[in-house]
């Protein structure tokens, strides 16, 4: 299994803890002048999103984690089932909704996304930084309101609820940010 | 068209207004030093000699073309993580007593946002100082570099137990290991019992050190006698080493000896060294140097303090790391 050493320690390697996947988001390195080094290290759970604080002295180390990201298109969801397929093999992968986590929100049938596989299995899926949704459902606004200020929830085409400016109607193409499920403007088209 | 780098690579990362200020930083240092009579030294970067010291790895090269050509025979050169063994020479050789040098400096293995493989430091050496007036002439070197006041001076024992609460000469490694949980101080689960020092730094360097120097510079004397580097021991109780360190904003700044001049001291410190960084994993260095003869010869008493230069011009420049001092850090060097 390969390791790495605390001198290959940085930002955004992938690591493995107790047969987890973690990123290193954070590595500080600390050393009195005539003591033990030490790497305060940050590190991310790439399956549940928690954070851990790790402290490592020199020559400690750490697993390797094997990890792959791939393009993959979305196919269907069936119940709790996303069903996704690798753009380049053609393989097809099921994630929980656990898994896909807030992605639900934004994934439409054949929209192209980053998957994380560790060790062969899908861990993550992460959707286009910005998707462009049909607005199912929401409470007429006040005609000629077009201030950005007044807002109300709307639900769309996936089912999920965003905040919309008052102005916003049934029917309506909304461009939204998916990195912070913000809706950014109408659209034409998508 | 160069291959390999991206094209900002070649361009500092500090700007010109930091690099002038660097500039008349040195300026003022070397002025502070004329002033008083120390005669400005040189000694060599590359030496057979090198300092011996757990935690310190230094860079080495050997006289050599190909690699093939290095045998456990051949003789290593060492980058200097110091210029101490140099310094501590000429003060055995008689001459004015009173020296000083800027030079670079190399450590392996230091790279982080206050630490840079190679890096600039400031070595003074007075012959007749004791810890208390060699910290005196730190305290006024502080003041004329930051303009705000003479460092208060705090022993290590009163800092650690002001803000760890337990008494860092007595306490026993699993008691220190205790007061790390209770204070929810992540350690390294590799970091074990029989290393009290260890504990000791983790401890200082999570919450002892930040706090110190935040409203006006400190300096902590009186280190552990297991810490003492190259310093005397002062019996006690507590047993401690006349070794002191200045910190300005948490940052540790200076560190200061009042001189170990006992050949067969350094000779047992030495060794000692060496076995630890075997059992670290780590390669032994060599444990015949002429500092050692220099010490047969007589060294005078002396008191001598090594300032980390980079780091002066990072708080004065109100600087976050040392990439906006260096022109050119570690990764474009």
């Amino acid at each position: 299994m390969a390791t790495y050493n605390t001198s290959e320690f940085r930002k955004g390697l992938k690591v493995q803890l107790d047969g987890e996947p973690y990123l290193m988001i954070e590595c500080f390195f600390v050393k009195p002048g005539k003591g033990q080094a030490l790497y305060k290290c940050k590190l991310k759970n790439l399956i549940r999103n928690t954070v851990l604080d790790r402290t490592y002295k020199s020559g400690d180390t750490i697993e390797a984690a094997d990890i792959e990201e791939i393009d993959a298109q979305f196919l269907y969801r069936q119940g709790d089932q996303f069903v996704f397929m690798d753009s380049n093999s053609f393989e097809q992968y099921e994630l929980t909704k656990d898994q896909v986590d807030e992605a639900w929100k934004y994934l439409k049938e054949g929209m192209s996304c980053t998957m994380l596989l560790f060790n062969g299995k899908p861990i993550s899926v992460t959707p286009p930084n910005h998707v462009v949704l049909r607005v199912e459902y929401c409470e007429p606004g006040a005609r000629g309101n077009t201030a950005t200020n007044v807002t109300k929830p709307c639900t769309v085409e996936t089912g999920a609820e965003i905040t919309v400016p008052a102005f916003v109607e049934m029917g309506d193409l909304i461009k939204v940010d998916t990195r912070t499920g913000e809706y950014i403007e109408r659209v034409k088209a998508e | 068209m160069s291959r390999g780098y991206p094209p900002d690579d070649f361009r500092p990362t500090a700007s010109w207004e930091v690099l002038r200020l660097r500039a008349e930083l040195l300026r003022s240092i070397r002025r502070f030093f004329d002033e008083r009579g120390f005669l400005e030294v040189e000694t060599p970067v590359l030496s057979g000699d090198t300092v011996v010291d757990r935690h310190l790895d230094p860079f080495w090269t050997a006289d050599v073309d190909r690699q093939e050509e290095i045998t456990p025979q051949t003789r290593r050169y060492f980058l200097q993580t110091s210029p101490e063994f140099g310094m501590k020479r000429l003060l055995a050789a008689g001459g004015p007593g009173a020296i000083y040098q800027v030079t670079r400096v190399f450590r392996r293995g230091e790279w982080g946002p206050l630490h840079n493989p190679e890096f600039t430091m400031v070595e003074w050496y007075r012959v007749g100082d004791n810890l208390k007036t060699g910290m005196a002439l730190l305290g006024d070197l502080c003041d004329r570099l930051f303009h705000r006041g003479t460092p208060q001076v705090q022993t290590y024992g009163e800092a650690f137990s002001r803000f760890v609460g337990v008494d860092p000469h007595s306490a026993s490694a699993k008691e220190l290991r205790q007061t790390a949980e209770k204070m929810e101080v992540a350690y390294p689960t590799s970091l074990s019992l029989d290393d009290r020092d260890g504990w000791l730094d983790l401890l200082w360097s999570e919450k002892v050190q930040p706090h110190l120097g935040r409203k006006e510079p400190v300096i902590i004397c009186d280190y552990p006698a297991s810490q003492a580097a190259l310093a005397i021991i002062r019996e006690g109780p507590p047993r401690v080493a006349e070794r002191f360190e200045l910190f300005v904003d948490g940052i540790e700044l200076a560190n200061g000896y009042h001189e170990l001049r006992d050949p067969d001291e350094l000779r047992r410190r030495i060794s000692t060294a060496n076995a630890q960084r075997v059992n670290d994993g780590k390669s032994p260095l060599p444990e015949n140097n002429r500092l050692l003869a220099a010490m047969e010869a007589g060294l005078p008493p002396s008191v001598g303090v090594a300032m980390g230069f980079d780091r002066v011009v990072m708080i004065r420049a109100g600087a976050k790391s040392l990439r906006e001092v260096l022109a050119f850090p570690f990764d474009r060097a």
